[in-house]
């Protein structure tokens, strides 16, 4: 199993790790049987991503979709965030091993998790905005 | 940077004494060995040379019970299915085994369960070591045969082969041992030992790649695996490799030779080693700490996954492994890690680090700076470190 230099390049030098002290969205996704936890802390202002971060227990490559998926939404408004698939986190990453693919899966439904968590925060059912 | 391979139980670097010993065998010595003409003939002397030397640095009682193979899996496949398929015919369909045995015991067994056969797996408790008392209990009229490893090759943990053996001998039931790992490490003796069937491989040993063989006692009823021409007494067809079976009698040669004064080093460094990082909190030694291969450490850090460990040893020049199956394509975590009893979260922080003759107090200090510094980085993001801190609190 080989890793692409990007996501070696994005486990070497993770993007965006920590926590956010009253964020204004957290996600956590995935349990520790499995060997794989992320957990995004989002602060939302004006209905963009000001600032993400996160924290996760896994492989190479669970930290990597992390950093990644991270990256991808900054900046990005609340609802693109909601568009963010598994499938642009791997192409960002230039490909990851067929068994790691559920990483990239994971990511996604973090940075999901996050975003429901601020949309139900603001009273808003997350569950019709996204798409199934 | 200083690069470290840590590695040895997965292979080992080729010595260069052993090499010297096989070139002439690639070379000039190229003949078949089954040929009449001198070429042929020389090869063939060197191939019955290697057999003798080798039954005697394992205690067998004649050459003609070695038989070369293609390494530690076939071995261990033509040993498990040869003596059941032998078997079956007169009634025997059930085999005794570990649960932590490597794959190519346990997926061996997991095949003849589909030609009728009944595997039973033994505890390996928590310390991992299988309990004679255990394999006695379990031995029923229609018991074929009984194979448990003679070193684990995750966690290290020497088993009580003697006393299985003289379980297995009194209930007239055969008994195979998968020693890959140990050979070399312990002092094998399959007479002494009561032991029917002996796998080995030569990589591990500073041998080369591809070359194994199976120690089958004289009288043991064995079907034959690999059909074809008359090779090693018509049991095993192929033509013999003639430079790795040298390469594999001067490889054991060197590791008899110096094993006591080795394993006394290696162990030093390892319980060295253990020591210092047993000072990380929430660390664990998996397997028993003094029934174990003097060059293995295997350990658990919980909060942390164990492929992230061992990237980030490998940039910082230390080659290692883990009994963590993300590597091997499954979600799982090591069956070894599994079977003595560790919860699945724990298991998946481990770390094995194996070391050879070449591993120096130096390399050992490095590791024990570096992982401590590896562990922490990662438990800084890890939210299930940071669970269990909070836990601690409450």
């Amino acid at each position: 199993m080989v890793y692409s230099e990007k996501v070696l390049d994005h486990f070497a030098n993770p993007r965006n790790v920590g926590e956010i002290e009253n964020a204004d969205g957290i996600g956590e996704v995935g349990n520790s049987k499995c060997g794989d936890i992320m957990k995004m802390y989002i602060k939302v202002e004006d209905g963009t991503i000001s600032d993400v971060k996160f924290k996760t227990f896994g492989c190479g490559a669970a930290i990597a979709t992390s950093s990644m998926a991270t990256e991808l939404i900054k900046g990005k408004s609340v609802d693109e965030a909601l568009q963010l698939t598994n499938k642009a986190v791997m192409e960002a990453l230039d490909g990851l091993p067929p068994v790691k693919v559920h990483c990239s899966v994971l990511a996604e439904e973090a940075i999901k998790a996050a975003v429901s968590d601020y949309y139900e925060k603001q009273g808003i059912d997350p569950e019709i905005l996204i798409e199934k | 940077m200083r690069e470290i391979y840590a590695d040895n139980s997965a292979t080992t670097k080729l010595s260069p004494a052993v090499l010297e010993k096989m070139l002439p065998y690639l070379t000039e010595v190229y003949g078949n060995p089954s040929s009449i003409y001198r070429v042929g003939g020389r090869a063939k002397e060197a191939l019955e040379a290697a057999r003798e030397r080798i039954a005697k640095n394992l205690g067998a009682a004649r050459p003609g019970e070695i038989y070369f193979t293609s390494g530690g899996s076939e071995s261990d496949n033509w040993a498990i299915k040869g003596v059941a398929r032998a078997l079956k015919k007169k009634g025997k369909n059930h085999i005794i085994t570990s649960k932590f045995e490597h794959h190519a015991v346990l997926h061996t067994c997991e095949s003849l369960e589909k030609e009728g056969f009944e595997i039973t797996y033994l505890d390996v408790y928590e310390n991992g070591i299988v309990r004679p008392a255990d394999v006695a209990a379990a031995i029923r009229d229609t018991t074929a045969l009984v194979s448990v490893m003679y070193a684990n090759n995750e966690i290290g943990t020497i088993q009580p082969i003697a006393e299985i053996g003289a379980v297995c001998r009194e209930r007239g039931v055969f008994f195979h041992t998968d020693a890959v790992q140990a050979a070399g490490y312990v002092k094998i003796d399959v007479t002494a030992q009561n032991i029917d069937l002996l796998s080995m491989t030569a990589h591990k040993l500073h041998g080369p790649k591809g070359i194994g063989l199976l120690y089958v006692r004289r009288g043991v009823p064995i079907e034959t695996l690999i059909h074809g021409g008359a090779q090693e007494r018509g049991k095993r067809a192929g033509t013999e490799n003639v430079a790795g079976v040298v390469g594999l009698d001067a490889a054991l040669q060197i590791a008899v030779d110096g094993m006591e004064a080795r394993n006394k080093k290696l162990a030093a460094l390892r319980d060295r080693l253990i020591d210092s990082l047993l000072q990380i909190e929430r660390s664990r030694i998996n397997g028993d700490r003094v029934s174990r291969l003097p060059n293995n450490v295997n350990m658990c850090f919980e909060g942390i996954e164990g492929e992230s460990l061992l990237l980030k040893l490998d940039f910082n020049g230390i080659s290692a492994s883990s009994g963590s199956a993300c590597t091997s394509g499954s979600l799982d975590p090591s069956h070894v890690l599994l079977a003595i009893g560790l919860p699945h979260e724990i298991a998946h922080g481990s770390m094995r680090l194996s070391f050879s003759e070449e591993t120096t107090e130096e390399d050992i200090d490095y590791i024990a700076r570096v992982v401590p510094e590896v562990v922490t980085y990662l438990r800084n993001m890890s939210p299930l470190w940071e669970k269990i801190k909070k836990e601690e609190e409450l």
